[in-house]
């Protein structure tokens, strides 16, 4: 029997397939602006590696989970990214996602989610934010991450996207150097995060999730300002995918 | 399947609007109020209807960010927008119109709402403790009694005020009484139900009709609970929502937490057991009773504000209730802030699942109020499991 976890993410969509207890298959792909289409190309790259979707139990999460129609049931992507976070660590922690649209802070206790914060509805503190700054500066997420250790320690004030974006420009006509900005910009999400999840409070080890795991500098700069070590797992931007399949066992 | 009184319930919106037609052209006065902390009394013993024209909608917001900043809690846009589009049979109809130095927001609103209609502001004290708070709200009791008998060329007998005291004891009763079905494991009554109920009863314009309905409304209730209907079933999540006040219009967050099938036992809100748990004392003298009674009123305007934590508590036991959700409408600075205080009181006094939810009246955010909702009954479903 294949458990199989779809995380349908407002910037990517995520896969885990287990074979019975072994998790055998990993893929992640933008969502796109359809989530149902995004769902079909899923549905075909299964078959294509050849998993029987009719001998496979599956569960849907993240924001587009409605639109998976061959999926057995749907459950939150917080409680998917507890249970997922929880296989990779082997241990509880307070969960730290980072994800395009918000920012989730998890509590993870006896491997069940206990409590959840997520930011409120504006573009601060989130992927999408890092994302817009990034495109200003004319380079890619990874590079602005790795560019911010190379700068002066400065801060970008505005909350507002919107307005941040103008303080980025008005930096960068003012000869400010990139490095230095690309360090305000990554101060300025981390500011955020470091507010919610002190307002939602930290126990046990921080374990990132997310696309932005992948960025060691990132990654580097969050444990500094946290002032403790940030963990994280080659597979954590699968955290919600992973812990949708496991829980597809209990169906 | 409802209760089949709650259509006679629903059924007041229409009704009770024609009737405050009839009522102003009869001659009748209306006193519009919007706040807990109005006493109707008051209106009623001057021989004046009270309503409430707390405004519940996202429709006049627009009009009313012509004036006020965007920025603002809806609750107050929203009232604001019904004085000034004359959308709101009950507020074209209010002959004077009553105030209270609530929050910072309101009070300004106030301001200009006062240049529509005749207004009494009451100065509410900032704190409910000690004897100089309750002596000023004493004498905001007498001026606000001088400004109606003015106003309406009547006298404020205290028989009067006896009688209305009896009156709204009366109805306070009946609704405590049809919140206290709720604390039946399964609830009888859906959360949107009771609110609906709670809330169109602000718009009565014959109370002794009010009461009648909620008594038939229980009645039936308790005959449905003795044949096994009940709104929900016995696994469904039993929710304690608290925070900023609700109504037709703003539901939104009760409404998301039920389609996710949760059971909404317990309303401390505004628009729910907030202003009924403490009644009118009918043997003191008025005046006194009346203002022990409305200053008791545990709102976050009021610093300090322990009592809300107690009345959480209370109703946390004898609703048996498995999570609490605070709702704070967007720039609600007061209960924005007491929610970190609420969030620990639950989690690390009661030991319960706590969540606040930041929003406003819009539709914008639908889905991320959806996934909240869902994900905080996922993780009260595991604890229940585990236990
Ligand atoms: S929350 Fe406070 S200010 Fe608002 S209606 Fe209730 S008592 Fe009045
Ligand atoms: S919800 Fe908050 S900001 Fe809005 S009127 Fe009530 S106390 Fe004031």
């Amino acid at each position: 029997m294949y458990y199989i976890g779809i995380d349908i993410g407002s910037t990517a969509a995520k896969v885990s397939v287990f074979n019975e207890d072994e998790l055998i298959l990993n893929f992640a792909m933008p969502t796109g602006w359809s989530s149902i289409e995004t769902s079909k190309v899923i549905e075909k790259r299964l078959r294509d590696k050849g998993i029987d979707l009719e001998k496979s139990k599956i569960i849907a999460t993240g924001y587009g989970r409605i639109s998976v129609p061959y999926a057995d049931k749907t459950i939150t992507e917080i409680t998917c990214h507890g249970k997922g976070a929880h296989y990779l660590l082997g241990k509880d922690a307070t969960i730290i996602d980072i994800g395009g649209q918000d920012t989730k802070i998890i509590t993870l206790e006896n491997g069940r989610v206990t409590n959840f914060t997520m930011n409120d509805k504006c573009a601060a503190g989130t992927g999408r934010f890092l994302e817009l700054m990034a495109n200003t500066l004319g380079v890619s997420i990874d590079k602005l991450a790795n560019m911010a250790l190379e700068g002066e320690d400065i801060n970008i004030t505005s909350m507002c996207t919107v307005f941040a974006e103008s303080e980025v420009i008005s930096l960068i006509g003012s000869g400010t150097k990139k490095e230095s900005i690309a360090r305000g910009i990554i101060n300025s999400i981390i500011g955020r995060v470091y507010a919610i999840a002190h307002k939602h409070g930290i126990k046990d080890t921080v374990f990132l999730t997310g696309g932005l795991c992948e960025i060691g500098s990132f990654v580097e700069l969050l444990s500094q300002k946290l002032n403790m070590k940030v963990e994280t797992k080659p597979l954590a931007r699968y955290a919600g995918a992973i812990g949708a399949a496991l829980l597809a066992k209990n169906i | 399947m409802r209760p089949k009184i709650m259509e006679e319930v629903e059924a007041l919106r229409g009704v009770n609007s024609a009737k405050i037609k009839e009522a102003h052209e009869a001659g009748k006065k209306v006193v519009g109020m919007y706040c807990v902390f109005s006493p109707s009394e008051i209106a009623l013993a001057a021989g004046a209807i009270p309503v409430s024209l707390c405004g519940t909608t996202q429709e006049p917001i627009e009009e009313a960010e012509k004036v006020l900043p965007r920025n603002l809690c809806p609750l107050i846009k929203s009232s604001y927008g019904f004085a000034i589009t004359d959308k709101c049979p009950y507020f074209y109809f209010s002959d004077v119109l009553l105030a209270e130095t609530t929050c910072d927001g309101k009070k300004k609103m106030y301001e200009l709402m006062a240049e529509i209609k005749p207004m009494h502001v009451m100065s509410l004290p900032q704190t409910a403790e000690g004897e100089d708070a309750l002596e000023m709200w004493k004498n905001e009791i007498v001026k606000f009694i001088n400004f109606l008998e003015e106003q309406f060329d009547v006298e404020i007998t205290e028989e009067k005020l006896r009688d209305a005291i009896k009156l709204m004891n009366r109805e306070r009763d009946a609704m405590k009484r049809l919140h206290k079905l709720n604390a039946h494991k399964p609830a009888p009554l859906s959360g949107m139900d009771m609110m609906l109920a709670q809330w169109l009863k602000g718009f009565n314009v014959e109370k002794e009709a009010g009461i009648d309905l909620i008594e038939r409304l229980i009645k039936e209730v308790e005959e449905r609970m003795e044949q096994g209907i009940y709104a929900f079933d016995e696994k469904a999540p039993r929710i304690l929502l608290t925070g900023c006040p609700i109504g037709a219009g703003s539901e939104k967050v009760l409404k998301a937490l039920e389609e996710a099938g949760a059971s909404v036992v317990a309303l401390e809100n505004c628009t729910g057991y907030k202003g009924l748990d403490v009644m009118v004392d009918e043997e003191k003298d008025p005046i006194t009773a009346l203002a022990e009674k409305y200053l008791a009123t545990p709102c976050s305007c009021m610093t300090p504000n322990n009592r809300r934590l107690d009345l959480i508590k209370r109703l946390a036991e004898e609703y048996q209730v498995d999570g609490v959700v605070d709702l704070t409408w967007q720039a609600c600075h007061t209960y924005n802030i007491e929610s970190y205080t609420v969030k620990k009181f639950v989690q690390e006094e009661l030991n319960l699942p706590f969540m606040q939810i930041e929003t406003d009246y819009s539709d914008s955010d639908t889905g991320q109020v959806k996934v909240r909702v869902e994900a905080f009954l996922e993780t009260i479903e595991v604890s229940a499991v585990a236990n």
